[in-house]
């Protein structure tokens, strides 16, 4: 063990170099559970429409979402961390979109596949609910109808930068109070209803 | 043994179990639901709720013009979006009295068909996954990339296409599409011998397949059943065959049928027309005619008493219209000459558009699931009045609790498969 | 020809009934009190035995329309692929129409759509509920009166916030 001047003003400070034997890495604990969280992501699919063809075709063997930990596709809402919302959602829908959302265990994170589940998209009717985020807390918004499945994975890519980026062990991340509102045009409107 | 409850064994059962199943559930592949009432492991009943992607299409297709529409034809049966645009654009056509010129036909026959094998794979795919051979669905999608790089290289969109309009199409096929559609034929029966291969006699699969959820003719005929599932139970109707619609009526191939009209009979049908589709592109594609794709000149449409959108009907009289007043002109012309630019806003604005007959039609294709129809009706106006869609899907699962009944919970997702319900063809 | 002798016999058992053709599709209107008897005729007498569709279509706003919700039933031989479509009007204050279940076991859903969508009650239905629709949704959303973007329903849920989740 050696001691070294790091303050550079010649005085012997408390400040200590350990020098570490091969093979070990020091980082903050958030960050190290970041990085597992990220690299293990198990997606569960929420596929309603055309955009889970598209999901499907992600998985499956020409794009192969398994090059990027998030292939372990899982029907159980218990035992996933990122639900994929690809497709539209409809009013008799939603209720179960949601009770799937809160029987997931935290942390979770949701990606919102497709123009309809972000906006409705081409789906300005009765009974289309206009973006999922005005019911649900959502990540990563993939535009397209449908997304590629390149656009896919890049979402996926993205989410793991952020949860690399702002997650902590104990989640405090969550807790933020911009994250607990719903969107703006909801906090404005009261309930969000639009027409 | 005596069940529990001091029950003799021969007394009945003194209540069911009811099960939840779906809507979230891998094997209704989207959003069915099905309440089971369950005896043991045996089916006694079975209530299937629909509903859970209904979109409002039909209400979408009053709003929208007859060119705009097909692009929510795309998302109705989203396995195979080519079979919706060619049925859609058929339907406004027949209602316009619009002939297509042969090149158009031959093409919308060849994406047709590729739409066809693409919705069978999934279908084949689906079943084995569902009953547990998950080689057998990657050995489907591979294929299916194929062609979803087919119909990329013939309108730019892998998977919504909206690739017809009315009288035409978007583009004409390019000469790369062609080589690419050629190669595709070489190599799908290699993949298919190998799922065949792989799944005809694997006990397990056969095993899980045969003797499940039998239909019999008789009771296909009584539900109105078409398409694979009818022709699994011995209805030899095709409306390829029986009534044929674009020139299908050149090319030749057979319709496949069975007898047994169980999971299992289902299953080889949908795997013999893919093979049947080959043959048909193989012949489009090797006596594709030359010419445009797009209508020119004039038809029986331009003759009749129609009426002009903004034209209280009255004024009907002067009538002599060219052909540019229906066909979406070339890209080019609108972006370079006046003319086109003119005659494309003639077309797309609002209050604007084709005049239609004040008439009614119901014009039926036959797409991968069966008979799909639309029975529009025309106002005058450049939108439907009324875009009745007739859904395969709809009509099939309508079918599911008199298949199940009696047969385990595990032939559920057996049954299921073998339907090939699509969501949003179901609820539209 | 087959067509035109179909519309004779049935004509002759039904005076009054309307027959018309279009791009060579053969059409007959039958009043709504003997709808459910020249079905049956159909099926019976003429093997018209595949029940293709059963729709409706809202004439509210259709220009020099008599009646508010026309019927059609699309009928086909399931050997031959002829078809014929039948059709009769019905009006406003709780229109009803006489079910064909009891014909074909494939008019359940159908009817029950027809129901869902606009309305129309099938007389003789067994098990006549929503379909598509929740069932505590009120209109009938494919009225021509009923707006496409709904009068708010797509908006009436509860809020989940990341806290709640
Ligand atoms: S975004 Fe497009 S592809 Fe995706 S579900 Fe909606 S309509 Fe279908």
């Amino acid at each position: 063990m050696a001691v070294t001047d790091v303050t550079g003003r010649g005085e012997a400070g408390p400040a200590t170099i350990v020098e570490l034997p091969e093979g070990v890495a020091v980082t903050k604990l958030d960050e190290l559970v970041s990085w597992c969280r990220k690299n293990s992501l198990w997606p569960m699919p929420f596929a309603t429409a055309c955009c889970g063809i598209e999901l499907m075709a992600t998985g499956a063997s020409r794009h192969d979402l398994a090059r990027f930990g998030a292939e372990v596709f899982r029907f159980s809402p218990r035992q996933c961390d990122l639900m994929i919302v690809a497709g539209r959602v409809v009013m008799k829908m939603l209720p179960v979109l949601q009770r799937i959302w809160q029987q997931m265990p935290e942390p979770k994170w949701c990606i919102s596949m497709g123009a309809c589940a972000s906006t409705g998209g081409v789906f300005d009717t009765y009974s289309v609910v206009q973006g999922i985020d005005r019911f649900l807390p959502v990540d990563v918004y993939t535009p397209g109808c449908p997304p590629r499945p390149e656009q896919l994975i890049q979402s996926i890519i993205d989410l793991q930068e952020k949860i690399q980026r702002e997650g902590t062990l104990f989640c405090r991340e969550f807790d933020a109070p911009s994250r607990q509102q719903p969107p703006m045009a909801l906090r404005e409107r009261g309930r969000g209803i639009r027409d | 043994m005596s069940h529990p409850g001091g029950l003799a064994h021969d007394e009945p059962w003194p209540y069911l179990w009811t099960m939840n199943f779906g809507p979230q559930h891998p094997a209704t592949h989207t959003t069915l639901r099905l309440v089971l009432k369950l005896d043991g492991e045996r089916v006694v009943d079975a209530m299937p709720d629909i509903g859970f992607l209904h979109s409002g299409f039909e209400k979408l297709g009053e709003h929208l013009d007859y060119n705009q529409y097909v692009t929510v034809t795309d998302r109705m049966n989203y396995v195979s979006p080519m079979a919706n645009n060619v049925a859609w654009h058929l339907a406004v056509e027949k209602l316009l009295g619009i002939e297509t010129p042969p090149r158009c036909q031959s093409i919308r026959v060849i994406v047709a068909e590729l739409a066809r094998i693409s919705d069978h794979l999934l279908c084949l795919g689906a079943m084995g996954l569902d009953t547990g051979a998950f080689t057998h669905f990657i050995y489907a999608f591979n294929p299916r990339e194929q062609i979803s790089d087919i119909f990329e290289a013939l309108c730019g969109a892998r998977f919504t296409n909206s690739y017809t309009r009315v009288g035409g199409l978007m583009y004409d096929a390019s000469p790369n599409a062609i080589e690419m559609i050629r190669d595709f034929l070489k190599q799908l029966p290699k993949t298919l011998s190998d799922m065949e291969r792989l799944m005809n006699r694997n006990r397990i699969f056969v095993d899980r397949m045969k003797g499940v959820g039998v239909l019999s003719k008789a009771e296909a005929i009584n539900r109105g059943c078409s398409g694979p599932i009818a022709r699994a139970s011995g209805v030899t109707r095709d409306l390829r065959k029986n009534e044929p619609y674009l020139n299908y009526r050149d090319f030749d191939f057979n319709v496949c049928c069975a007898e047994g009209g169980d999971c299992y009979a289902r299953y080889l049908v949908r795997l013999a027309e893919i093979r049947e589709s080959l043959k048909i592109i193989h012949q489009a594609v090797e006596n594709l005619p030359a010419g445009p794709v797009n209508v020119v000149g004039t038809g029986p449409f331009f003759g009749e008493k129609t009426f002009f959108a903004n034209q209280s009907r009255s004024e009907n009289t002067d009538l002599s219209p060219s052909a540019s007043r229906v066909i979406l002109p070339d890209k080019k012309a609108v972006f370079s000459t006046i003319e086109g630019l003119i005659s494309h806003f003639e077309l797309v604005m609002a209050n604007r558009g084709f005049r239609t007959p004040c008439e009614e039609i119901y014009c039926a294709t036959e797409a991968p699931n069966g008979e799909l129809g639309f029975y529009i009706v025309g106002d005058g106006g450049p939108r439907a009045y009324r875009a009745r869609c007739r859904p395969p899907s709809f009509v099939h699962f309508a079918l599911f609790p008199h298949l199940i009944r009696g047969h385990t919970i595990g032939d559920v997702v057996a049954v299921l498969g073998s339907l090939n319900i699509i969501a949003a063809e179901l609820d539209r | 020809m087959m067509d035109s002798r179909v519309i004779q016999q049935l004509q002759t058992a039904f005076p009054n009934l309307t027959a018309s053709e279009f791009r060579g599709q053969t059409r007959v209107v039958a009043p709504v009190e003997s709808i459910h008897e020249v079905l049956e005729t159909l099926k019976e007498k003429f093997a018209f035995d595949l029940l293709v569709d059963i729709t409706c279509v809202d004439y509210l706003y259709y220009p020099d329309a008599e009646d508010r919700f026309g019927l059609v039933y699309l009928l086909a031989n399931a050997e031959t692929g002829r078809r014929i479509t039948v059709r009769c009007f019905v009006n406003d204050t709780d229109p009803t129409v006489p079910s064909v279940v009891g014909l074909w076991k494939g008019a359940n859903w159908l009817e029950r759509e027809v129901w869902d969508m606009f309305g129309v009650r099938f007389d003789g239905h067994p098990d006549l509920r929503r379909i598509l629709l929740p069932e505590e949704f009120t209109a009938h959303p494919l009225r021509k009166d009923y707006p496409l973007q709904g009068r708010g329903e797509r908006h009436n849920f509860p809020v989940i916030t990341r806290a709640e989740g």
